[in-house]
């Protein structure tokens, strides 16, 4: 074998053209270091450069929202003074390497971006797909990353109060390891770029962990690339968390807002100190000198170039005046935290960087943040598969037994083997955890709950990424409204292969369509989000699958309609309607065994009137109950509002399709309803009022499901198969 | 003398998680929540003091080792001395047997994994604080959320825990039978709290600070703080 040389901006991630920009504008070559900081900072993951002209296209305005895109994370009004803060990432490519660190490291980059706005982590949330369980690998992926988010999350006091978990084939190679976090502050204490009042003098405080040689190259050799079968000689890249030092910034650094003594905040994440720095003076307008003799390491002999990207976990950097220093340094030592000045704010733009006594890199500070390339990189949409939608294939099987099938379907079954790892109740305010349609966390000292989902449709986006990204968002906004809230603004996650691919690149401009359509129709606007590129390995590449993180607002948690049946005698409604739609079901997967066909049809107008309706329903106190139709179609909604309290029910579904499509089909826009009798009445107007069909179904009531004229099975036995499912394939059955 | 609300003191130690919880849950049940600093040595004239779930300092070491070497645990062993009603919860009852207040130790959970849910707890002996104002045999319902509690203790320890009727709860069903299926960690006889001999430091693994609230859990929690409300307002007049 031969061992070529590549040129250094190559190892580094950047392509000669990138290269070509960098020496225009310095006017000179770059030094080493001056590479390893575009590298890292005009990395995909960084800089956004394919997504950016895409993201563009986004609504990002409505009357709740305080922050937008472009800070460390987004934040809406919740009323009382009080600002809810929210943001979603990936830690696919570490997760998929090293899943236990990649996963509590995720954990922990996301808290700090909500620290770095000045709140307090309230809740957080994981949406993570594996391929299927029967390999061993996916088994010791799944295991490694749930007890990494445990590991982590648990150690720092922030709930894990909900998220999904899916599994298909395309996630075997790569794993999407998504997490979204949620913070509360006083919105008159938010610290955003315009809240900074930095001025020349003022001095940059690294402050928490040391510098060693972990994750150096994160961003640009492990997150903006795709893994193939070398990828394990990068676990230097994945960083090492831990947990109590991220307890400990969180407790220091909002115990520095609190005192008034920060002029801004800075989280270290991807590209570590060179993007904190070259961030926190462009947001400035100034420059920076930076000296990296400064930075307490971890180990001796660190060349420039690693100092500036290092990506060792649990690091803030505080922009301090310098009269505050002493009280900075304080709070820190309080909480045993080391602090170091690393970097002065200067006048001008130039960041100069210097280490040993000599300038070892020296560009305008804008150039790395604001200045990079931007790509408008070729679509070619994918050929139209052939016409074999399973919703028209005759159904010759048993219903009841492919009723279980959906039941035990990893997608549907009891993902409670997963939750009960992480501490859903710290801090006390979790009035509704994972299980529930939406998470529900109450404001502390008002009555007011964050309503809380995050909701994936790779199937659906396998199919039709413009359809199934719109899927996405509607069934996030319906998981917050069936629990009765207002659907306010959503964060997200995009995962995809490979945007140098133009089927990939289709796919992706596809899905911010689909995105920018159902969140102008929804009034819920984006208030910022992240990018996951090159989740491939090969030629197999992931589902296109956008994650949406909605934000609900729930005025009184008391009027919180629950999920479960919660009692025997009353109706049960479906609202919305059943149409022959079994194209990229969980139905014609799990039991046909294909992925194929068109998604449902979505239709937007009628999604916002379920829920107008929905929301008019919880706060008039109407609705006993309420679940959203999803995988499984109605019979799977049916049978999951039964397991809850273990509440029975008998029902006749309806008989213009066959009764397969009936039972299963996922058309959009659904919700299964009970009522009280007296709240019939009153249900059927809001349904006029708001131009919503519905069907009385049935009641509720005895031990079991029961489908009348089809097949009935008792709930307990139900439970058993939904519950017993995952742990039966991790070889649990105990 | 006007009846006075009692002062319950709540310690942080670096890495503490559920310390916000325990001073909320003792205003909300009536009394008045003082914060403690794991390295003042001053308890600040409180009735009784609660350990605090979490993570000490990371639990690195065995959970709970270093906190047990606090500043303030000198102070809470010469409270604990005089007869003063001391609660350790969950990370706070790993600190209290490693710092040999409490028999026993607390080791990794039999799955081998965390674990965050409501169980049933069958209370023992009403000789303590915590369980003065209840009745052996009663049940409460408390989550519990732990990777290390799994009580275990020598075999002489065990017996002399048992003989002198040192076993505060035991985790059971709603009906107050105890079995495997209902043990959450593994423990020895489904112990899920012990006391000293004298009675007045009590340990448990259950969370009762986050089963007061009925809007966000059980409420198994709260005749537990009643007891040590009434307990801490007589010790404080005696």
């Amino acid at each position: 074998m031969s061992v070529t040389q590549e040129p250094l901006h190559r190892t580094l991630g950047l392509k000669d053209d990138e290269l070509e920009r960098i020496r225009d504008t310095l006017g000179r070559d770059p030094r080493p270091a001056e590479l390893a900081m575009y590298g890292a900072m005009w990395s995909e993951h960084c800089s956004y450069k394919s997504s950016k002209i895409h993201l563009q296209t986004l609504p990002t305005e409505g009357p709740a929202v305080l922050v937008g895109p472009g800070q460390d994370a987004g934040a809406v009004d919740v009323g009382d003074g009080w600002a809810a803060v929210f943001k979603m990432e990936s830690h696919s490519h570490p997760s998929a390497i090293e899943p236990y660190q990649g996963a509590a490291t995720g954990v922990g980059g996301i808290v700090r971006d909500i620290i770095s706005m000045g709140a307090r982590p309230v809740a957080l949330l994981d949406p993570l797909m594996f391929g299927p369980l029967t390999d061993a690998r996916n088994r010791w992926l799944l295991e490694g990353v749930v007890a990494g988010i445990g590991g982590y999350g648990n150690c720092i006091g922030v709930p894990t109060v909900g998220g999904e978990i899916r599994f298909a084939e395309p996630h075997s190679a790569n794993p999407s390891v998504d997490v979204m976090c949620v913070g509360l502050a006083r919105a008159d204490e938010l610290v955003t770029s315009s809240s900074l009042e930095a001025h020349a003098g003022s001095l940059m405080v690294l402050y928490g962990a040391t510098t060693g040689r972990d994750g150096i190259g994160g961003v640009s050799v492990l997150a903006s690339a795709t893994l193939d079968d070398s990828s394990q000689d990068a676990r230097p890249s994945v960083q090492i968390g831990d947990p109590f030092a991220e307890k400990l910034l969180i407790e220091a650094s909002l115990e520095l807002i609190q005192q008034g003594l920060l002029e801004g905040l800075q989280d270290l994440g991807g590209a570590g100190i060179t993007c904190a720095v070259s961030e926190s003076a462009a947001r400035a307008n100034m420059g920076a000198e930076l000296d990296l003799d400064a930075v307490p390491l971890r180990e001796a002999g660190m060349e420039a170039f690693e100092i500036l990207t290092s990506e060792s976990q649990e690091r803030m950097l505080a922009i301090v005046h310098p009269s505050k220093l002493e009280a900075v340094t304080a709070v820190c030592e309080r909480w045993g935290l080391r602090t170091a000045v690393i970097a002065e704010l200067v006048e001008g733009g130039t960041l100069t960087v210097t280490h040993g006594g000599e300038v070892v890199a020296e560009m305008p500070a804008t150039s790395l943040t604001d200045e990079g390339p931007e790509y408008d990189r070729p679509q070619e949409a994918p050929a139209t598969p052939a016409e074999d939608d399973p919703t028209f294939a005759p159904f010759e099987g048993d219903l009841r037994e492919a009723f279980l099938t959906l039941v035990t379907s990893p997608n549907v079954a009891s993902k409670a083997w997963i939750w009960e790892q992480y501490d859903s109740i710290v801090q006390g305010q979790t009035v509704a955890g994972s299980g529930s349609d939406a998470a529900i966390v109450r404001v502390p000292g008002t009555l007011k709950g964050l309503a809380l989902s995050s909701d994936g449709k790779g199937r659906f986006g396998s199919l039709d990424p413009y359809v199934g990204t719109m899927h996405a968002v509607a069934e996030a906004a319906r998981n917050v409204a069936v629990s009765g809230a207002k659907p306010l603004a959503i964060t997200n996650c995009m995962n995809f292969g490979n945007p140098e691919r133009p089927v990939v690149m289709w796919q992706f401009a596809e899905s911010i369509r689909g995105m920018r359509d159902a969140c102008e129709a929804l009034a819920t606007p984006v208030t910022g989000g992240n990018v996951s590129f090159y989740n491939e390995t090969g030629d197999s590449a992931i589902w296109p699958t956008p994650v949406i993180g909605m934000l609900g607002l729930l005025e009184d948690h008391r009027l919180r309609v629950p999920t479960a049946f919660p009692r025997a005698g009353l109706a049960i409604y479906q609202l919305g309607e059943t149409f022959a739609e079994l194209g990229g079901s969980e139905f014609a997967e799990a039991v046909l065994g294909v992925v194929a066909g068109h998604p449902p049809a979505l239709d937007l107008r009628r999604e916002r009137a379920l829920h107008d309706l929905l929301y008019e329903g919880a706060r008039n106190d109407v609705l006993a109950s309420a679940h959203d139709c999803s995988d499984g179609g109605l019979a799977i909604a049916l049978a999951e509002a039964a397991i809850g309290d273990g509440h029975g029910f008998a029902v006749t579904v309806g008989s213009d399709l066959p009764s397969h499509v009936e039972l299963f089909s996922e058309s959009a826009s659904r919700v299964v309803v009970s009522v009280a009798p007296e709240h019939e009445e009153q249900l059927r107007e809001l349904g006029t009022a708001h131009g919503v069909p519905m069907a009385r179904l049935g009641e509720t009531g005895g031990p079991r499901a029961v489908f009348a004229g089809l097949f009935e099975i008792d709930v307990a036995e139900l439970r058993e198969a939904y519950e017993t499912a995952i742990p039966r394939l991790l070889g649990e059955t105990g | 003398m006007t009846v006075e609300a009692p002062r319950v003191g709540v310690i942080t130690f670096p890495g503490s998680l559920d310390d916000r919880d325990a001073l909320r849950a003792v205003d909300l049940m009536g009394g008045v929540g003082v914060p403690l600093w794991h390295a003042d040595h001053d308890l600040h004239e409180v009735d009784a003091v609660v350990l605090p779930g979490g993570f000490s300092y990371g639990d690195y070491l065995r959970c709970g080792a270093i906190a047990g070497h606090a500043p303030i645990l000198d102070e809470v062993k010469a409270f604990a001395d005089r007869g003063g009603p001391v609660l350790g919860i969950c990370n706070g009852f790993q600190i209290l047997c490693e710092s040999g207040l409490l028999p026993g130790a607390l080791i990794r959970n039999r799955s081998l994994r965390f674990v965050c849910r409501d169980v049933y707890l069958r209370v023992e002996t009403s000789a303590t604080p915590v369980t003065a104002e209840m009745t052996v045999g009663e049940v409460v319902e408390i989550p519990v959320k732990h990777g290390e509690g799994q009580f275990v203790a020598r075999a002489e320890d065990l017996r002399r825990i048992e003989d002198d009727g040192l076993v505060v709860f035991r985790y059971c069903d709603a009906d107050g039978v105890t079995g495997d299926e209902h043990n959450p960690n593994g423990s020895t006889d489904h112990i899920a709290g012990v006391r000293n001999a004298a009675g007045n430091v009590v340990g448990l693994m259950p969370h009762p600070e986050h089963a007061v609230d009925p809007d966000v859990g059980p409420t198994g929690g709260q005749p537990l703080f009643a007891s040590l409300f009434a307990r801490a307002l007589a010790g404080a007049g005696a």
